[in-house]
């Protein structure tokens, strides 16, 4: 893992007494809440519904086991005693009292961890492939170029005040689960045709109320180039995004209107001048010294035999257990997806048991991936049951990871001031409703995301089935969308028709289930099956009972 | 309003006269002395405003990259960089421009609604004078807030990386 160097330290307790300082003039009256409100999200506070919400950075996902423990701590000190992870892999605490924040934001950087740019019109905290440095299909670990990523956007002079909010995914798999083509820029580690490894950067993806695929920039990017050319693309945003209407200042609405060949022109002329002047270069000095922080655990030579065990045991090997690229060893998934809880909530009491249960198992990481749940990457196979038995007691076994009970969704309106429905309820009803573990087996593969709101936090642009909440009338209803995809093969979901209401969407959902097993061929996944057969039968299923109601 | 400078090798703030007048786009210019004008009207005058003995500075809106301004800026003593709002940041990119890609050499001046908290932001950029009205000490202190860096930008500061390599 990373770790802070006394100029990061300084950098990182800088920012707090600075926070702490523009707390204090707030309070004072000095600031008013407009001008309050752009500093406070540019470290991560919100003001929602009901109190502060403070987001914390985790950076692509890493988190330490003392770190986690000073999660726990601050869970249960300042918060409710338990904390959110996010679609963008980092944590939210839902209750803080602003007087408060300075001192956690304290608590926080004595463990290495931030609030920096996890909110704002400013390039936000950069995500990674969750499975990062233990996939067995890598081509290289993506977290050091996130961690550099990381440096050069903190504070960046000329970008904290961008048209609006940009993320950054890195990735380094043929198997995308960074959801690349749906980021403002995305980085995806390749190699070219002379063997070299570079990136290619992608620009332009998004999701919101228009959702776009981003498009390649850069084909092939070599490695001393890269923050030259991710700063070439900043210029050209930051000068040219629209800045007259909210929805359209993104930059995907900018990179649809400019096109790729007009985009690719004007970044090549910023990054031309940049890697000219050469102020930017990345010396292979300074990649070799954030590569050696990541460098993987020693990892003993195992006989490579997966346990055997109960039925329990099995079930939840199928789907949380992944493959790892050094013998012996496994990746495993935890899911916070219980049936009938709330998607990516985790309490102070269960990270503190995984803080220990890391120490037992000599594991120095735990990752949170996008899809809100958290990830041990490096497990030795043999010691699979017992940290099973352990996360049982726990309530952190769910065997679901990847199939439709594994619910990714927003606050919604139970917390967030900007949704218009609510997300939790419905992902809790229709966990409900494919509770049975038999039946999830025999649907598969089934990505479900929910938003409460056009924002689309929850990802429903992306989901196999995508559910988005909507306001008629202050009446909530639910939008259903098939077919999208956030992997390798990312697509953007078609929109079915009319809305549900809130007793009628999970209904809705088990027809459009029952349809695919209808429908379905020799093991295709309900994502190709859709695209096989298209929208049409999956509607009529859908809206059988409108059909029923009108005759 | 008050004009803070950054000057002398240290580029040390100080209170400054600010010597140059504004001249609305209708009005007449100035017998002598500075005078600072609109994109527009430096377009329209810009032979007259050239052939007169005494510096000339052109004013920019937040849409105005200062390339608009083609090789003319080196002819200008000022260019100033009207902030409309404070979130709105493209003034940070045009500072940025005039001294990296430019090598504008004169004195790149912000105007209009900026916070205490982006005064950092606007020196690294480039400006290096400020219409104002925070005192010296508050517009200072600003200064001193966050005393390292992680990126390179057109104040030639050491950045983390050099100080890690001993540069």
């Amino acid at each position: 893992m990373y770790r802070y160097d006394e100029f990061d330290a300084k950098f990182v307790a800088e920012r707090v007494e600075q926070f702490r300082g523009q707390v204090a003039r707030r309070l004072s009256g000095e600031l008013n809440e407009d001008q309050f409100k752009l500093l406070r999200l540019m470290n991560g506070l919100y003001l929602q519904l009901h109190a502060y919400m403070l987001r914390i950075a985790v950076p692509y996902g890493t988190l330490s086991a003392k770190q986690l423990r000073m999660l726990a701590h601050i869970a249960r000190k300042y918060d409710r005693g338990y904390g959110h992870f996010t679609t963008r892999q980092n944590i939210q605490f839902n209750w803080p009292k602003l007087v408060d924040v300075p001192d956690i934001l304290s608590d926080l950087a004595s463990v290495e961890m931030h609030c920096i740019q996890t909110s704002g019109n400013c390039i936000r905290n950069v995500t990674a492939d969750h499975f990062a440095g233990a996939a067995a299909d890598e081509i290289e670990d993506p977290r050091p170029i996130a961690e550099i990523i990381r440096q050069w956007s903190s504070l960046h002079p000329e970008f904290v005040y961008l048209p609006r909010k940009f993320k950054i995914a890195v990735s380094g798999s043929a198997h995308d689960r960074a959801a690349l083509k749906f980021h403002d820029m995305a980085v995806e580690i390749v190699r070219n045709d002379a063997g070299e490894v570079g990136y290619r950067v992608l620009v332009g993806g998004g999701m919101g109320r228009t959702p776009y695929l981003g498009y390649v920039v850069g084909d092939y990017v070599a490695k001393t180039d890269i923050l030259a050319f991710l700063e070439s693309v900043m210029r050209v945003y930051n000068q040219s995004g629209r800045r007259d209407n909210l929805y359209k200042s993104r930059i995907k609405i900018l990179a649809a209107a400019l096109g790729p060949e007009e985009m690719r022109r004007q970044v090549m002329r910023e990054f031309m001048e940049i890697k000219q002047k050469g102020t930017l270069a990345l010396p292979a000095e300074e990649l070799a010294r954030i590569d050696a922080y990541f460098a993987p655990p020693k990892f003993e030579s195992l006989p490579d035999e997966m346990p055997k065990g109960d039925a329990d045991f099995e079930n939840w090997k199928k789907t949380n257990v992944h493959a790892h690229r050094a013998p012996g060893y496994a990746i495993a998934t935890i899911s916070l997806k219980p049936i009938g809880g709330v998607p990516g909530d985790c309490s102070a009491e269960q990270m503190d048991a995984l803080a220990e249960l890391m120490d037992k198992f000599g594991m120095d990481e735990i990752r949170v991936s996008h899809e809100q749940n958290l990830v041990l990457p490096h497990v030795k196979k043999r010691d699979l049951p017992a940290i099973f038995a352990r996360l049982s007691e726990l309530g952190l076994a769910t065997p679901n990871a990847g199939l439709i009970t594994d619910i990714i969704a927003c606050p919604g309106l139970d917390y967030c001031d900007l949704a218009n429905a609510r997300s939790i309820p419905i992902a809790q009803d229709i966990a409900k409703r494919f509770a049975d573990l038999d039946k999830q087996h025999e649907i598969g593969e089934l990505k479900i995301k929910i938003s409460g709101c056009i924002n689309a936090c929850g990802h429903h642009h992306a989901g196999h089935i995508g559910i988005l909440g909507v306001d008629k009338k202050g009446v909530e209803f639910y939008q259903l969308q098939l077919g999208g995809s956030g992997a390798e093969d990312a697509s953007i979901g078609d929109i079915m028709g009319p809305g549900f209401g809130e007793h009628e969407i999970g209904p809705a959902v088990e027809r459009v289930v029952k349809a695919y097993l209808m429908l379905r061929q020799d093991g295709e996944r309900f994502l190709d099956t859709y695209r096989r057969v298209g929208m049409e039968p999956f509607k009529n299923m859908a809206y059988l009972d409108q059909l029923y109601a009108a005759h | 309003m008050p004009l803070i400078k950054l000057s002398g090798e240290s580029r040390t703030a100080t209170l400054a006269c600010d010597s140059f007048v504004r001249v609305a786009d209708d009005a007449a210019l100035p017998e002598d002395g500075g005078a600072i004008v609109s994109l527009t009207r430096f377009r329209k005058d810009r032979d007259a405003l050239l052939a007169r003995n005494a510096p000339i500075g052109v004013r920019l809106m937040a849409d105005e990259s200062p390339e608009q301004l083609g090789d003319d800026v080196h002819r200008l003593s000022v260019v100033v960089i009207e902030f409309p709002k404070f979130r709105d940041g493209r003034g940070f990119s045009w500072a940025r421009m005039l001294r990296t890609r430019l090598n504008f050499k004169g004195e790149v001046r912000v105007a209009g609604d900026f916070l205490y908290d982006q005064i950092s932001y606007l020196v690294r950029t480039g400006f290096d004078a400020f219409e104002t009205n925070f005192t010296l000490e508050v517009f200072t202190r600003a200064l001193s807030e966050m005393s390292t860096v992680y990126q390179p930008s057109a104040d030639g500061r050491k950045t983390i990386r050099d100080l890690r390599s001993g540069k």
